[in-house]
């Protein structure tokens, strides 16, 4: 039985990881912002077989209360085997091109509260020199792009700071997965038309959940986007400039 | 909010845009069905004509959360939008099956509600509805109320079998059924003819599953053979649920490919291939939903899709009007193959729920203008016969065929008036049908 963290437990992604770990057996805390949603979701936990599911209410924008967030979740778990990270809003481009302060605040809640997570939560592992630490970035963060590049620039931090992250925790035995998927189809993207890219959140989850047992570093998922977002890097920005997408 | 989006049933005909909306919460949910002047909730979409069409679609898709399940007394509560999969997948296990399951588990908890659905144990467990202990629903009027056959019990049976047009169901309480082991013992019948086929249903009407395959593409002496499958929850055998991954069909395929000839040549290999009077054991995932093993299967049929036709005879001289529908579906030469036949047990008081005692027989015909007459056809046979169809399989009734075979239809129209469903909540089929 594994002792699982999830942050940001109501996002479609992590519900579906979560169903995977519960049907394994495992124990879980889940942090979430709504209350009744979170709930929710931790009845359903139970009946397909979750250990024990304990839930915690937050606003993971508040970076002060992290410190306590992961006391709670150490108190609740007796000790944390896995943290998942998988909060985030999909900012409206248009919206941050018009304003400073939502730009800053989509980069607040995309990037900055992951940082301090990932922070506090390194130092804890790599003092008990054990876990696994997983965190939900994304495609949109190998490539800045007009249609959506605060939030891309954003998930692009999270991509670099992993990165480092997993080289200095390599020698405490402390993995850090960082998972890009490509499109989702989520409650955070249902605005958008689907076509043939997109994949169903139970899928990403397996592919995730599998990530994290095999201690994997930086996995596209599903595996295709790899190729797709080698090609997108590949384009000289001189080019890249006259494209629109 | 949202852009229109092209939407059908199972059969792929007929097709409609809608504005989906996906709540995901109890709270949207209740927002979003309250901003729409009409609205349908919607499942898998696995209705087979337009009973899941309408303008304005409440996909229930997340909500589909487990609430309650105790493993000693097998009382499941769930939410609506939940697959039979996903509850299979949970009380397999734990020694619990469905009460009553349709042909795919593809389904969810509130569709297999709204259509009444019924399994290969109608004869002895009835419908679905008959095991649903209560339901939560959102009325028309912003209300959520508990519902079951002790508490508004009107609301009650005109919902079980209501087609989702007298509120949307939230979540749903049912009873399971107990078993020991997660196989089936299975025993196979070949019945040369139709007669011999609903004479073997008679004598094995104490088996506890029982269903035929069916070629409708036969004629003469041998119109209407049939292998017929018995069915018994067997007594040992572990309680292992199949996690086998399936197979999809990638796109329509030509349709051109299933026609008269190669119809006839499966039905003929089917029917030379199966054993006469063989036992065996198998799991109980590929004996209760063969076709989920094979992914979007409903392409087959190309890009036009099919119409599905499942009707039920009353029981005298059943055999007799069998006969003569299998005549006519044998003339048409458009039967496909996957036909089948079975006998249905009493009917339940729920207000629209379909079967009744007698025989039914369900078939797909590729869509075509031929199609449609042919189906045409036998409905006005079945309704003389005093047989109706299954709205759940329905594309093209007629409104008179409905009002005459259905004569509930008053009584549940005043259930709607009663409980603000009236012009709430509605589908293309619901419309075409002529209620409110």
């Amino acid at each position: 039985m594994k002792r699982i963290l999830i942050i940001g437990a109501t996002s479609a992604i992590a519900e579906h990881c979560s169903r995977i770990w519960a049907a394994r057996g495992d124990a879980l805390h889940l942090v979430a912002r709504n209350e009744q949603h979170v709930q929710v979701i931790a009845s359903d936990l139970k009946v397909r077989g979750a250990f024990e599911v304990t839930t915690y209410v937050t606003d993971l924008n508040n970076i002060d209360k992290h410190d306590e967030l992961l006391d709670v979740a150490d108190a609740a778990l007796a000790s944390v085997d896995i943290v998942l990270i998988a909060h985030g809003t999909l900012s409206k481009q248009k919206s941050c091109e018009l304003s400073v302060e939502t730009t800053i605040r989509e980069i607040q809640t995309n990037a900055l509260s992951t940082v301090s997570l990932l922070t506090l939560i390194a130092n804890r592992f790599e003092a008990k020199r054990d876990g696994a630490i997983c965190v939900i970035s994304s495609v949109a963060g190998d490539r800045g792009r007009a249609s959506n590049y605060v939030y891309g620039s954003a998930k692009a931090m999270v991509t670099a700071f992993t990165s480092g992250l997993r080289q200095r925790l390599y020698k405490s035995n402390v993995s850090v997965v960082t998972i890009k998927p490509g499109f989702v189809d989520t409650p955070m993207t249902r605005e958008f038309k689907k076509g043939l890219l997109w994949t169903k959140p139970n899928v990403v989850a397996a592919l995730i959940v599998k990530a994290i047992d095999n201690k994997s570093a930086e996995v596209y998922v599903p595996s295709y986007w790899s190729s797709i977002m080698q090609i997108i890097r590949a384009i000289p920005s001189k080019f890249f400039q006259w494209m629109t997408f | 909010m949202t852009n229109l989006t092209r939407i059908h049933g199972w059969g792929r005909y007929p097709q409609q845009d809608a504005y989906m909306h996906t709540p995901t919460s109890y709270a949207s949910l209740e927002l979003t069905a309250k901003q729409q002047d009409s609205v349908l909730a919607r499942g898998m979409g696995r209705s087979y004509g337009d009973s899941a069409n309408a303008l304005n679609v409440l996909q229930t898709t997340y909500i589909n959360h487990f609430i309650e399940f105790d493993k000693a007394t097998g009382k499941l509560t769930a939410e609506a939008g939940i697959t039979l999969r996903e509850i299979l997948d949970v009380i397999v296990p734990s020694g619990w099956f469905l009460p009553v399951t349709p042909g795919t588990s593809y389904v969810t908890l509130g569709g297999a509600v709204a259509s009444d659905v019924h399994g290969k144990n109608h004869h002895i467990a009835g419908t679905f509805g008959q095991h649903v202990e209560s339901l939560s629903m959102l009325l028309g009027t912003g209300e959520v109320v508990i519902t079951s056959p002790q508490h508004h019990a009107d609301l009650f049976h005109a919902t079980c079998g209501g087609m989702g047009l007298t509120g949307i169901i939230i979540s749903a309480t049912i009873q399971l059924l107990p078993i020991r082991s997660s196989l089936i013992s299975q025993k196979t019948i070949k019945a040369d003819c139709v007669e011999t086929a609903c004479e073997a249903f008679e004598s094995n009407s104490d088996a506890t599953y029982s269903v035929a395959w069916i070629d409708c593409l036969s004629r003469g002496k041998s119109l209407g053979r049939s292998v017929i499958m018995l069915g018994e929850h067997a007594a040992q055998g572990g309680l292992d649920i199949d996690v086998r991954q399936k197979v999809s069909v990638p796109f329509s395929t030509p349709s051109a490919l299933l026609n008269s000839v190669t119809m006839k040549v499966f039905n003929t290999a089917y029917w030379h291939r199966a054993k006469h009077n063989v036992s065996q054991t198998v799991s109980l995932i590929p004996y209760f939903y063969p076709l989920d093993a094979v992914g979007e299967w409903n392409r087959l049929y190309g890009k036009k899709g099919f119409l599905q036709f499942q009707c039920v005879v009353p029981k005298l001289d059943g055999i007799a009007n069998m006969r003569r529908l299998l005549t006519e579906i044998s003339n048409s030469g458009e039967g496909s193959f996957l036909a089948v036949l079975k006998q249905f047990g009493v009917a339940n008081e729920n207000l629209l729920s379909f079967p009744t005692e007698g025989y039914t027989l369900a078939l797909d015909f590729k869509a075509s203008e031929t199609a449609i007459k042919t189906v045409k056809r036998l409905e006005d046979m079945v309704e003389d016969m005093g047989g109706r169809l299954y709205l759940t399989k329905d594309a093209v009734m007629q409104e008179s065929t409905f009002k005459a075979t259905y004569p509930n239809w008053e009584k549940f129209e005043v259930v709607r008036e009663q409980y603000g469903a009236v012009g709430k909540f509605s589908s293309a089929q619901s419309i075409r049908l002529g209620l409110a």
